[in-house]
């Protein structure tokens, strides 16, 4: 087994004393990043970007990815306290998480959240530890009709797997697109959609972007919605934990499914959040006490936390060993890859085996660090919820400008933040889904050249994209994801009529 | 959800048929640039305004689709957007934040961020004056030693770092 030779040295990577304190730093600050309105995943990953250019990849990867991995945990602790999801996959979380803290048993729901949340994060790594090598491997055949079908499905999943409406989700994809062709275009060398404006030369930077719609549009909306935070306090203590742990068990075909959907939603990217709401809705419908569901059932939790991080832990499988991100957070490690001078995507896995096996092995690490911070820390970090909003506020906004900033040392940028802010506000208002914009803005360039590379080879011709087993099994596989809502319907309508 | 108190000051069905237009003219304005480029297939492959024009047309058909059902459906006429006082409040956080990003360009990141905090303790927190600038100064002061000191990441500074000698 060639992979637990380089995981069990990716450890002996992950392991110093270094890279270990980065990790709890890491999750320490990705928990707070979860819990604070208008920080998340994305834009805490975007905005602590700029500060680990100087840092060597492998330290950098390891504590971005335990922010992330930190914020994912986080979300749970204002979903169950609160009653407002910190992200938005743990929406699913408040439905039977907040009605157990209303019920005393707050200190349950945060150890079933957390423990599932690790489960879940874990079955996630394993498959990312044998199957990624596999991915990579198969993907270094890969030629541009590959690459702009695999794309393609990334694109079609998005639409199909919606919650919302298809076309909401098509429009904002499309403005992605759209921004990611301004400026310079590398085939020609012809200026797009820059009508004279010398900022746009260099196009749009799609960390300004998920700074100002996840930022900014999350502060405007959280201020709307009200000041006050009026939370449940938690009492987790050890008698709490091991009573949960002894109740899990009992769930574990809960846990398995959950899994099994998150991975599924990771890898085709459908992403953590609808993955907590179809676990949850999978769970409610398959347990015995289904109909309980909603009144605090500490298998509604389980089920959507399972879900979310075994997909958030998923969608880097992708960004790896495709270079294509499954989630906004995994876009914006992928940007942290480019611009650390790595190329993501199957040579990944040959030329730099160190920062990609340390990398897999911190995520084992650092779901372990992380569970044992929330774990012990759950009061410290609900306390963060007490601090007045009027102090809040003004001080995210202050982190977001910083973090705009220093992408490019640019003033431009924070301008453009602002006005990404209020179209994020506008558009989570009205139901555009933001996802689809950030992954279009980061894969846009690439999508693009490789359809041109590819029509350049078939001289025009559309069949290359049917033209053998693999890229016509890839490119049919979109096009059903694509109409999977209209396929579910028809399916249905035959069996039922 | 109508609220007795909060009279809206916009109607979903007004900002939805807004912004399909505005996103409409965006794309119809992707669809004209790409066209001057040449959205064709030249000799040597797809021109530089092919894929953009195929995204354009794109998103003028979803809008277009979006806009006409925002027309047409009667359900969504009567749910309010946003609510006048919610309206203010978000009012109350964006029109500073412009102010602030102003504020950097003119005196640099770390006195418009201490004002900007500062403003907001006393304007909307109603803190006392000893807390205002404990907390906005505080948070300035960790942020110079953060990125200045500790990271090495110059952030924009105006005259009082100059008087100050720390740029």
């Amino acid at each position: 087994m060639a992979e637990i030779t380089s995981l069990l040295h990716g450890f002996g990577v992950a392991l110093s004393p270094f890279n270990v304190m980065l990790m709890f730093v890491g999750v320490v600050l990705g928990v707070i990043i979860g819990v604070l309105p208008g920080l998340g995943g994305a834009n805490g990953v975007a905005i602590l970007l700029p500060l680990t250019f100087t840092m060597p990849p492998t330290s950098a990867i390891i504590m971005l990815s335990c922010i992330y991995w930190g914020a994912l945990f986080g979300g749970a602790i204002t979903s169950i306290l609160f009653n407002i999801p910190g992200e938005p996959w743990s929406v699913a979380t408040t439905f039977d998480g907040y009605p157990l803290a209303q019920k005393g048993r707050a200190g349950n729901a945060l150890a079933a959240a957390f423990t599932s949340s690790f489960v879940g994060a874990l079955v996630a790594v394993i498959l990312i530890t044998f199957l990624s090598p596999v991915v990579a491997g198969f993907a270094l055949r890969f030629g541009p009709p590959e690459f702009f079908s695999v794309y393609l499905l990334t694109f079609c999943a998005f639409v199909g797997m919606s919650k919302g409406q298809a076309l909401k989700t098509i429009t904002s994809m499309m403005i992605g697109f759209a921004l990611a062709a301004v400026g310079l275009d590398t085939v020609t060398g012809q200026l797009r959609l820059t009508f004279g404006f010398t900022e746009l030369l260099k196009g749009f930077d799609f960390l300004i972007a998920v700074i100002g719609l996840f930022g900014i549009g999350e502060i405007l909306l959280t201020l709307e919605e009200g000041l006050a935070f009026k939370g449940a306090r938690a009492k987790i203590n050890v008698k709490v934990v091991l009573e949960t742990w002894r109740e899990l068990p009992r769930y574990w075909m809960t846990s398995l499914r959950s899994s099994a959907v998150g991975c599924f939603m990771g890898i085709v990217p459908g992403g953590a959040t609808p993955a907590s709401f179809m676990s949850y809705g999978v769970a409610k419908r398959f347990s015995r006490e289904g109909e309980k569901f909603g009144t605090g059932q500490v298998e509604g939790v389980v089920a959507p936390e399972t879900a979310a991080h075994a997909a958030g832990t998923s969608a880097l499988l992708p960004m790896l060993t495709l270079g294509v991100p499954g989630s906004p957070t995994a876009a914006v490690l992928l940007g942290g890859l480019l611009i650390w001078g790595l190329q993501p995507g199957p040579l990944l896995f040959q030329e730099q085996t160190e920062f990609v096996w340390g990398l897999i092995a911190s995520m084992y690490l650092g779901n372990i660090a992380g569970l044992i911070v929330v774990l012990t820390c759950v009061p410290l970090f609900a306390a963060i919820l007490r601090i007045p909003f009027a102090i809040i506020a003004p001080v995210i906004i202050v982190i977001c400008a910083i973090g705009a900033y220093t992408v490019h040392t640019s003033m431009f940028d924070v301008y453009l933040m602002l006005v990404f802010g209020v179209a994020g506000y506008v558009m989570r208002k009205l139901d555009y889904p933001l996802a689809p914009l950030v992954l279009a803005l980061v894969l846009g360039d690439r999508a693009e050249d490789s359809f041109r590379q590819s029509m350049l080879l078939s001289q025009g011709d559309l069949s290359v994209f049917f033209s053998n087993a693999l890229v016509g099994g890839l490119t049919g596989f979109a096009l059903v994801l694509l109409f999977w809502p209209v396929l579910a319907a028809g399916l249905r309508k035959i069996r039922g009529g | 959800m109508h609220d007795d108190h909060d009279r809206p000051a916009a109607s979903t069905r007004t900002v939805e048929l807004v912004v399909a237009a505005l996103i409409f003219a965006f794309g119809a304005t992707v669809i004209w640039d790409s066209v001057r480029l040449g959205a064709r297939w030249g000799a040597d492959g797809p021109q530089a305004g092919y894929f953009p024009f195929y995204v354009g047309l794109l998103i003028c058909l979803s809008t277009g689709v979006v806009f006409f059902r925002a027309l047409t459906s009667r359900a969504q006429s009567s749910k309010p957007f946003v609510g006048r006082a919610a309206l203010a409040q978000v009012m109350k956080m964006l029109v500073p934040s412009i102010g602030y990003a102003v504020l950097i360009k003119l005196v640099g990141i770390y006195v418009a961020s201490t004002l900007f905090i500062a403003f907001f303790m006393r304007w909307l927190g109603k803190s006392p004056w000893a807390k205002t600038a404990a907390v906005a100064l505080g948070v300035s002061v960790v942020f110079f030693l953060l990125f200045e000191i500790w990271f090495k990441v110059p952030l924009p500074k105006g005259p009082l770092e100059g008087w100050l000698g720390l740029d």
